[in-house]
């Protein structure tokens, strides 16, 4: 991210189907002007929209399938840090032109690196569709001089400083590295000080070129889009891209519950971070796992939120489910006073054995997709998300689905289902991790 | 209590904002955090349901909601489709005028208000910004609504009741509608839900000269976090707009000048920026940059020698790209109802009436180098505040 925001794995993943699902539907909203279209160029570039006539602003991603599960232990953090080079200058444009250029245009943009991808977007007025896409197009064939490279760095490791004062002190990487032992997908998307300052403009190049190819990127747009304008935009600047044949391993997660803790003194409250094995982005139990997860630990209405939030016993306590190619979590986040840290581990171990003893009733199903549908559909109204919606779709499962798929996939979702996810997935297999001042916490049990 | 509606034909959503005269500049002395405990207390259920079924009720009507309380005001706000909006200001008619307030739970509301107090302390850079807004403004305007432990520890569901009974009536309250509805129902949908409110005249407190000294808290952490404060004028001034483009060109977009020269030009830092905060009566710009101990004072030094240079004014160029972002960002509200709801609430509270988007975007047009130098000329940056946090004091330069 180049402002603001925080960083993994709840702000990345939940732009691209985290526990806010996507859109807008037939239902709700009579036949409106969404059209999908799709093109693909020579070198395998691929070109998705979602257009919509009633928008008032355009939205464009180029979207490379890239992040931290493609990297290697000697480059780790090279794909974040790729982005942010992306926007220090190309051959045609300063860092400044490109910072001015955006601005020139009213663009609302940013960037963002996640495990599985990197995602350079604009929201801007329709008129400014051509020199949107001509930034961004520019941007993704960046200079990568040393100097900037240098100074950049810099910002980096000031982003990495930053994350380790803000508990839970990078351990949402630590926890996934503890529970999916050395898979692609417990790789920390920012990597650490040592290894960002390893990196050279060299080994940063490599990667560039191996992964930044016509054929494993994508461009997707939605809200007000002139598509066939758009083709030809990005054919007349990325037509002479080459492909590269670029593969990602995705090779099966072995899972093992683990328990650890981390004493870290100067913090204030006791951080609980628990991960569950959970559907991943190609399972089609995927939208039961998100009701699952509203059930069981929505921010609000929950069991979670009866139990620990309400009473006051946790500043915050919620479950969210993340999708990845090949593997799902069940990932649990709670802050607490020290001294509570015991019993509310407790509390969350009897919510999960008591969701796999008595299950869920239909009150609490019917609840949740009112939710989530509502979400859905107030969500769809502005062009950026239905960006992400549409990119994410396109990212993990090359499909385009309409606000009205989403609406009817969560609709037809039946308490068997939910009951058929617990038993495949059971929320009492978890890894723990405590973070904060308690340096003695107590297994649950032991 | 006034009603403002925006129709909006083009969206399938409604999105409300009720601006009550509730925050925490009313916190009685002694009691810092009531107006927060109230406001937690009121979501315990309301009128003919319980905490449960009034919370089930709504989320069944796919409300998105949230409630805060900031200094002058409490707000609360959601949004769902347009056919749930009828029940939805039903179920907030009653927390806001019927809540149980009960007190068998004022322990549990109690123990939420000191866990996310405590959080504070875990957030440093939102730990300075709430150090320096209560070094900049005269006591209770820089208050923090989160209050302190002892008084919250002290205050008893009688407390709560008393605040809910007076601060939480139709006078000064607003309430702003944006998104698909039909003006004429909903008038008759507001006069049945709150029409026989009583009325209880609040009037605002003024203020004092009560600040606390100290500029530097120390604190254990790998950053150090850097806040400037300096004062401006308020939104229902004239010259509003020339202000808050002065601080456009300082920090809003990738080329405003304290991206470029703190981050771009010299990588001191990951986040820097300056924003316009405005109170009704008063206002500030507030400045925030966090970066590690050894590079803090560069980064301060630059900092300040940009607001030195504000003073001495800005570019057509500068002026021009940010109104490029006005414009689209003014559109792009179009598309979000429940930011122009939070809009058209504010706009009320401050002006006491409310400019469409044209109007606005017409002001913005309006704007040039000259006026705004002229500005900057009469009222360049002074009367500067500095607040650290972090391992160690930086060196404050002599300030004008």
């Amino acid at each position: 991210m180049r402002a603001g925001a925080s960083s993994p794995p709840r702000a990345t993943t939940a732009l691209f189907g985290g526990e806010d699902a996507p859109a807008r539907s037939e239902a709700v909203n009579g036949d409106l002007a969404l059209e999908f279209r799709n093109h693909r160029l020579e070198n395998g570039l691929e070109i998705i929209a979602e257009t919509n006539d009633d928008a008032h602003s355009t939205s464009v991603a180029f979207i490379v399938r890239t992040g931290a599960r493609d990297e290697s232990d000697d480059v780790a953090g090279v794909s974040h840090f790729l982005e942010h080079m992306c926007f220090k200058g190309t051959p045609r444009r300063s860092a400044d032109d490109v910072n001015r250029e955006f601005d020139e245009i009213g663009a609302h943009y940013n960037a963002f690196t996640s495990e599985e991808c990197t995602a350079y977007y604009a929201s801007v007025l329709p008129e400014y569709q051509e020199p949107s896409v001509d930034l961004l197009a520019d941007i993704l064939r960046p200079s990568l001089r040393p100097d900037d490279f240098d100074m950049e760095k810099k910002v980096i490791l000031e982003e990495i400083q930053m994350y380790l004062d803000q508990p839970p002190f990078g351990m949402d990487d630590r926890i996934k590295q503890l529970h999916l032992s050395g898979h692609p997908l417990a790789r920390s998307v920012l990597g650490t000080s040592a290894s960002v300052g390893g990196l050279t403009p060299e080994r940063m190049r490599d990667y560039f070129t191996s992964r930044y190819s016509a054929d494993n990127v994508f461009v997707a747009a939605a809200g007000k889009v002139d598509f066939d304008a758009l083709v030809e935009q990005v054919a007349a600047r990325c037509g002479d891209w080459k492909p590269a044949g670029a593969r990602r391993d995705t090779p099966p997660a072995v899972s093992q519950p683990r328990f650890e803790v981390v004493h870290r003194p100067s913090a204030t409250q006791e951080y609980v971070l628990e991960l569950a094995d959970a559907p991943a982005s190609e399972d089609a139990d995927r939208y039961a796992a998100k009701l699952l997860a509203t059930i069981v630990g929505d921010d609000s209405g929950s069991r979670m939120f009866w139990e620990l939030v309400d009473s006051g016993l946790a500043e915050t306590a919620s479950l969210g489910h993340y999708e990845y190619l090949g593997v799902g979590m069940f990932y649990t986040w709670l802050a607490c006073e020290p001294e509570l840290v015991e019993e509310n581990l407790a509390r969350l171990h009897a919510i999960y054995e008591q969701v796999e003893a008595d299950g869920f009733s239909e009150d609490e199903l019917r609840q949740a997709k009112n939710k989530v549908k509502s979400r859905v559909v107030l969500s769809s109204e502005r062009p950026q998300s239905r960006l992400f919606n549409v990119g994410g779709n396109w990212l993990q499962r090359r499909e385009y689905r309409a606000v009205a798929d989403d609406l009817k996939s969560l609709d037809d979702v039946s308490i068997a289902d939910l009951h058929a996810v617990l038993r495949k997935f059971p929320l009492s297999r978890y890894t723990t991790i405590t973070v904060g001042p308690r340096a003695d916490v107590r297994r649950p049990g032991s | 209590m006034v009603l403002i509606g925006e129709p909006i034909a083009s969206v399938e959503s409604a999105a409300f904002t009720f601006l009550l005269p509730a925050g925490c500049c009313y916190d009685p002395s002694g009691g810092a955090g009531l107006a927060t405990l109230t406001n937690e207390m009121m979501v315990r259920g309301a009128g003919p349901r319980d905490s449960r079924t009034w919370v089930s009720d709504l989320e069944n009507l796919g409300v998105e909601r949230g409630e805060s309380v900031g200094v002058a005001q409490a707000t609360v706000h959601g949004a769902t489709l347009r056919d749930n909006l009828p029940a939805a200001l039903g179920l907030f008619a009653d927390m806001i005028r019927r809540p149980h307030l009960p007190a068998d739970q004022l322990d549990a509301g109690r123990n939420t208000c000191l866990q996310e107090l405590r959080a504070i302390d875990d957030e440093p850079s939102h730990k300075l910004m709430i150090e320096l807004r209560r070094r900049q403004y005269p006591d209770p305007w820089g208050r923090s609504s989160h209050g302190e432990e002892s008084s919250l520890r002290k205050a008893k569901i009688d407390d709560v009741r008393r605040f809910h009974e007076q601060h939480y009536r139709p006078s000064g309250t607003i309430l702003a509608v944006a998104g698909n509805f039909d003006w004429q129902r909903l008038c008759d949908l507001v006069e049945q839900l709150f029409g026989d409110w009583k009325p209880n005249n609040v009037t605002e407190p003024s203020a004092t000269n009560g600040r606390p000294a100290g500029n530097h808290i120390p604190f254990q952490s790998n950053q150090s976090h850097v806040g400037i404060a300096y004062p401006t004028i308020p939104y229902k001034h004239p010259d509003y707009f020339q202000a808050w483009a002065a601080v456009g060109v300082l920090s809003s977009g990738s080329s405003s000048r304290l991206f470029t020269e703190v981050r771009e030009r010299r990588g001191l830092c990951y986040t820097v920026y300056a924003s316009l905060h405005t109170q009704r009566d008063r206002a500030s710009v507030l400045c925030y940059a966090g970066t590690t101990a050894e590079r803090a004072q560069e980064t301060l030094d630059v900092t300040l020698s940009e607001l030195k240079r504000l003073g001495s004014g800005i570019e057509q160029s500068e002026l021009d790209r940010l109104k490029a972002r006005i414009k689209s960002s003014l559109i792009m509200q179009q598309e979000s109802t429940s930011a122009r709801s939070g809009a058209l609430a504010r706009d009320w509270y401050h002006l006491g009436k409310v400019r469409t988007l044209d109007e606005v975007g017409a002001m913005v047009d309006a704007l040039s180098a000259d006026s705004i130098n002229a500005f900057l000329r009469a009222n360049p940056p002074r009367d500067l505040l500095v607040v650290t946090l972090g391992p160690e004091a930086l060196k404050i330069p002599k300030l004008n």
